[in-house]
């Protein structure tokens, strides 16, 4: 089970996050997890999101570069050791995580954390297998 | 005193150089008609034969050859001599497209390096002096042709070629080095590095000869007084031989164009017309000596101004101004010669858009150049790694042709001015 991740070229200039956030909130999007990755002179935005077609939709209307990628939430304890476990199954697994980050908030006494991987159909097996569950759109309030 | 290498040349009267060159001029575009297939049809095209060009006054007749010639004859097209005749290529920085090579009989070495011997004792230079040669060794004829200049002079020579500053310094230092030769950029981080290290007291410079690249009045004060030395121009292209062509004397008001080996026109860059001494507009230089590679009424693309005015170092032969800009668009940047074209074959080649930004400026003293480049759909990824790797692929693609290190910006779509629907390709912001 997957969920859909939109990724935004951001060029390092003051105000291209701002402009962002305010073309979502204009047209009621909600985000649910963000993330950047950055070098000096320009970054990668990533953001999961309650509609991904709408604001994908949005964004590129505005002249924003994209693209849609496949991740894989999972249910992370929020104990000590919750994290090291998941990623020790992983890593187990011989699987290489590109990416990952957090989604605002928790549920239940578990956090959600966003993993990207080559094969996400694969390591959503190995958690399953492990007893560590993924988390669907809807239990992140996706449409 | 003054000092020259060859003085009756250098000081003969008008009606003298003229004679030469009416004399060498008949002579050479017979040379040319004989030899160059490809300049002979050029001249048949536009209906002239070497019996009209009787003397300096019929120049204008004759074709020009621009650098795109060059391009179209490479390698052997404009060559005059039979090649066991030729000792020797240089050829300029730059590209596989754009890649001038240039031959070299043993007497056209001979007279090239007479005249950066000129170059060299117009700054002060003798046989007693240490020329220590920083300009680039090997295809690039800044080093070989102050070497060889320097070697006429009697000048102790040291051949460092560029690079290496603890080893420059330490020569510098001590071998006592009294003449330095190299791009004014160099010679104003060489002068930096020298404050720094507290080695002012212990150079013993007197003079420099600083060029292939454009530098101002103020960089000329600049290194004149870090170095405690006299700065002097030299200019002078691949085309036409190196450095050397013309040089500057005491006066520091222009460089004398060696007339015995080269005639030098100023045209109107749009319409190819001779224009009257002390118009502005683009110099062009027939060579009237060379055996090899004689290019005749070559378009240099460099806008100057040419003066006759009498000069207090008794030199008589035509000045040039400090070349104010260009006809064309090339860059010169770290002395080496950039065409956007280039930049946008890269590009192109790599995946990305035409559509792009060159921003040329001076900092510290060194020359940088940085593309800009709109991302694009096909080149984004999610995976920032996977965005960087490309970049990479970028800046090694774009030195590879270049010769030179290129940064590159990855900006915005769209985000790349254009001003009248054209876009602006190149902001140089060195003031010079």
């Amino acid at each position: 089970m997957t969920i859909p991740q939109i990724s935004v070229f951001l060029e390092n200039k003051a105000g291209q996050l701002a402009d962002i956030t305010h073309i979502l909130s204009e047209n009621e999007v909600n985000m649910r997890a963000l993330n950047i990755a950055e070098t000096a002179d320009y970054g990668v935005l990533r953001l999961i999101v309650d509609d991904a077609s709408k604001a994908s939709a949005i964004l590129l209307e505005h002249g924003f570069i994209l693209t849609m990628t496949p991740v894989v939430g999972v249910a992370v304890p929020d104990t000590p050791g919750g994290l090291s476990k998941v990623l020790g199954v992983i890593s187990e697994a011989r699987m290489d995580v590109e990416y990952m980050y957090s989604v605002f908030g928790q549920k239940d006494g578990q956090a959600c954390m966003i993993f990207r991987v080559a094969d996400t159909d694969g390591l959503a097996a190995v958690l399953d297998k492990a007893g560590i569950g993924t988390i669907g759109g809807e239990d992140l309030g996706l449409h | 005193m003054e000092r020259y290498y060859q003085k009756e040349i250098e000081t003969a009267d008008r009606e003298q150089i003229l004679a030469w060159q009416n004399e060498r001029l008949v002579k050479q575009v017979r040379h040319v008609w004989d030899n160059v297939p490809y300049y002979r049809k050029k001249m048949e095209e536009k209906g002239v034969a070497p019996e009209d060009i009787q003397s300096v006054e019929d120049l204008h007749k004759l074709p020009f050859l621009t650098k795109d010639d060059l391009r179209e004859a490479y390698p052997y097209g404009l060559l005059a001599t039979p090649l066991k005749n030729c000792v020797r290529i240089q050829s300029t920085s730059g590209t596989t497209g754009r890649r001038v090579v240039a031959f070299y009989t043993q007497h056209d070495i001979d007279l090239w390096e007479d005249c950066c011997a000129r170059a060299i004792t117009a700054a002060g230079g003798t046989d007693g002096d240490v020329c220590h040669v920083c300009y680039g060794y090997g295809l690039f004829t800044g080093g070989p042709g102050l070497n060889g200049g320097s070697h006429k002079v009697g000048c102790l020579t040291l051949p460092m070629s560029s690079g290496n500053t603890d080893r420059q310094l330490q020569f510098m230092v001590d071998l006592e080095a009294t003449i330095l030769c190299c791009t004014p950029s160099y010679a104003a981080f060489l002068a930096e590095s020298i404050h720094e290290r507290g080695l002012r007291d212990k150079i013993k410079l007197k003079a420099g000869i600083f060029g292939a690249e454009a530098w101002s009045e103020e960089m000329r004060q600049d290194i004149q007084e870090k170095l405690g030395i006299k700065a002097y121009d030299i200019y002078g292209l691949t085309e036409t031989s190196g450095p050397g062509v013309a040089f500057e004397c005491s006066e520091q008001t222009g460089m004398h164009i060696n007339e015995d080996h080269f005639i030098a026109e100023i045209i109107d860059p749009d319409t190819g017309e001779v224009l009257p001494e002390g118009s502005k507009g683009e110099l062009v230089f027939t060579a009237i000596t060379k055996e090899a590679f004689p290019l005749l009424r070559y378009r240099t693309r460099d806008i100057c101004v040419l003066t006759r005015e009498k000069c207090s170092c008794g030199r008589t032969h035509v000045k040039m101004s400090k070349p104010m800009g260009r006809s064309d668009d090339m860059l010169i940047v770290k002395g080496v010669n950039v065409f956007p074209s280039q930049i946008e074959t890269v590009l192109l080649e790599q995946g990305y858009p035409a559509n792009y930004q060159i921003i040329v400026d001076r900092v510290n003293n060194s020359d940088t150049i940085e593309v800009m480049v709109e991302m694009t759909p096909e080149n984004f990824s999610d995976n920032l790694g996977k965005i960087t790797e490309m970049e990479k692929g970028l800046v090694s693609a774009l030195k590879a042709m270049l010769g030179i290190y290129a940064k590159v910006r990855l900006v915005a779509p769209k985000s790349i001015t254009r001003s009248e629907g054209k876009a602006v390709r190149v902001i140089d912001k060195r003031k010079i």
